[in-house]
């Protein structure tokens, strides 16, 4: 079986959040970045179905040139080889303009099966798998927390919400987008990261003429809907504070 | 004029899609508001919704609606996108949306905005504000689509008691278009887990933990303090997926809703996705070392320190007689 991955290189959870003069994007050479978590639980369903159905797993992604460390990472975990859609304007690219450069750098792979993470936890937009799925001409799932194929076929379950699920078959080729917690992540071994060096990774230039969905005129801190009370002191004066006003002033406790 | 798909699950209406009547209506700028309801036999729910102060209400019944797959609400809603012509399309944030939506816009060549949660302006020249790097910052965006813009809102966003109500808006069924051939998802009968053990909906207090605890081994540290507060324990999504607490207990768009008296936040950052599951809270404290975390923007109580300096400070506090 012939399988995709799509990735995504975001802000670390432990980045700070700082913007570009013109507020429209944040001051990228402040940031550290890292594989976007849902994609990393994409990467190992695809090594797993890999080790059940063998075959190859082949891990594409968009961006500028600093998404070679999380292509690196990916090759290190066990993907075969790598994709990368290389241009600056792929760093802040809604999901549209991703989507379609993915959809030109993969089309002629013919892959069995494509899966990616269900949003990045950057723009958040939780769309360009579905639109990648289209603009290849495959059905999709979304929000999966499990994946079976047999023969031409692939049956997946889906998360609805408030703990609910439901189990959908699809005829293969078809597109997944992966829920964190479908699986247990696998880390690289340093005999991993050796073999990552002599794997490819192919470049593609970015299609001429996409257009962009939608603008960011502005990015902002966001504004408090409360007013938070923040205590103060030492954790034995703090923890005093907290349990007096709980007691007294919010009458909780 | 505005289109609202509603959504429904076996004859009951989502609450998130008086919400979105709420957007639309918001958004509205003078503009005539639509709600469409799809499904198999769907007529009863189109009463409810003609209620709200909308212009009209359509009802859009097929076989193939009958049980939801993303290829046969597609075309439907494509079809009834082409004979009514509307200006922005508007749907709640709801898994259902998540999964179709991109692929109409996708479909349409259009421009679908997610996760909304403000609207600027209104009508035509809208911009609307929605989450982005997991709530540390909020953008303004701007919609560039030549065709009909289509707009999430996220849950919770607008208010579903802040609808206008009318005096009755007039009913009528529309054709949709599907090709069932072309459906190529088969899906199967919804269903839950397991039983749940725990009702957290019920409980009067909540102690929920989050990443910020590192490891399974300091969990007895969170029941503890539980226990001292007469407190359920809950968890963030991340805590469950790796195993350390039950899914069950699982606080957020993915797991329960919970609106109990009081909510203490443990190490937990605040993703819009836990958001959504507890903001609701009447009192709510957090303890966490980042002071931007997100969580503290619906914080009525915040400290920002180790949480295992704090934790067992505020244990001994509680035990003291």
């Amino acid at each position: 079986m012939k399988i995709a991955v799509c990735i995504k290189q975001v802000p670390t959870r432990e980045w700070q959040p700082r913007l570009n003069d013109a507020k429209t994007w944040i001051r990228e050479q402040d940031a550290a970045f890292e594989m976007n978590e849902p994609d990393a639980y994409a990467l190992e369903e695809s090594l797993r179905l890999r080790e059940k159905h063998s075959g190859e797993v082949v891990v594409c992604a968009a961006g500028p040139a600093r998404i070679q460390q999380v292509l690196r990472e990916a090759l290190a975990r066990g993907a075969d080889r790598a994709l990368h859609v290389e241009d600056d304007r792929l760093a802040a690219s809604d999901a549209s303009v991703t989507a379609e450069a993915l959809a030109a750098a993969m089309a002629d792979e013919k892959f069995d099966l494509v899966l990616t993470g269900l949003q990045s936890d950057d723009q958040g937009h939780a769309q360009t798998g579905v639109i990648l799925a289209e603009r290849l001409g495959i059905p999709h799932s979304t929000i999966v927390m499990e994946v079976q194929v047999s023969g031409n076929d692939v049956r997946i379950k889906r998360e609805l919400e408030g703990g609910w699920f439901q189990w959908i078959a699809m005829p293969l080729p078809a597109l997944l987008t992966i829920q964190s917690g479908i699986n247990q992540l696998r880390y690289a071994t340093l005999k991993g990261i050796m073999a990552a060096k002599k794997k490819e990774i192919k470049k593609v230039a970015m299609p001429a003429g996409l257009q962009a969905g939608q603008e960011i005129v502005s990015l902002a801190l966001p504004t408090r809907s409360k007013q938070t009370r923040l205590i103060e002191g030492s954790p034995a004066q703090a923890a005093q504070d907290l349990v007096k006003r709980l007691r007294e002033e919010a009458r909780v406790l | 004029m505005i289109l609202v798909v509603a959504e429904q699950r076996q004859g009951v209406l989502n609450r998130a899609s008086s919400e979105a009547i709420a957007a639309a209506q918001a958004l509205g700028g003078g503009m005539p508001i639509k709600v469409v309801v799809l499904g198999e036999s769907v007529g009863g729910l189109a009463q409810e919704l003609a209620r709200t102060d909308v212009a009209e209400v359509l009802v859009a019944e097929h076989g193939a609606l009958g049980t939801y797959t993303p290829d046969a609400f597609t075309m439907a809603v494509q079809s009834i996108i082409a004979a009514t012509t509307p200006v922005f399309v508007v749907l709640a944030h709801t898994y259902q949306a998540r999964d179709f939506a991109p692929m109409l816009a996708a479909r349409l060549k259009t421009t679908l905005v997610t996760d909304v949660i403000g609207i600027t302006g209104s009508g035509a020249g809208a911009t609307f504000t929605r989450p982005m790097f997991q709530g540390k910052l909020v953008a303004t965006v701007r919609p560039k689509a030549s065709g009909p813009c289509i707009v999430t809102f996220q849950i919770g966003a607008f208010r579903a008691d802040a609808v206008r109500m009318g005096s009755g808006a007039p009913v009528t069924k529309i054709d949709v278009t599907i090709d069932a051939g072309a459906i190529r998802q088969k899906p199967e009968a919804p269903f839950q887990e397991a039983k749940q053990a725990v009702d957290l909906g019920q409980a009067e207090r909540i102690v929920a933990v989050g990443r910020g605890i590192k490891s399974q081994e300091h969990l007895p540290l969170v029941q503890k303090l539980a226990t001292a507060m007469g407190a359920e324990v809950a968890a963030s999504r991340p805590i469950c997926d790796n195993g350390w607490l039950p899914m069950e207990r699982q606080v957020g768009s993915s797991g329960q809703t919970v609106a109990p008296k009081l909510y203490v936040a443990l190490g937990i950052s605040g993703a819009i996705q836990h958001l959504v599951g507890m903001k609701g809270s009447r009192t709510i404290v957090a303890i966490n070392k980042d002071r931007d975390a997100p969580i503290f923007e619906v914080a009525d109580y915040g400290i920002i320190g180790d949480l295992f300096e704090i934790v067992p400070a505020l244990i001994s506090e509680l035990e003291k007689k």
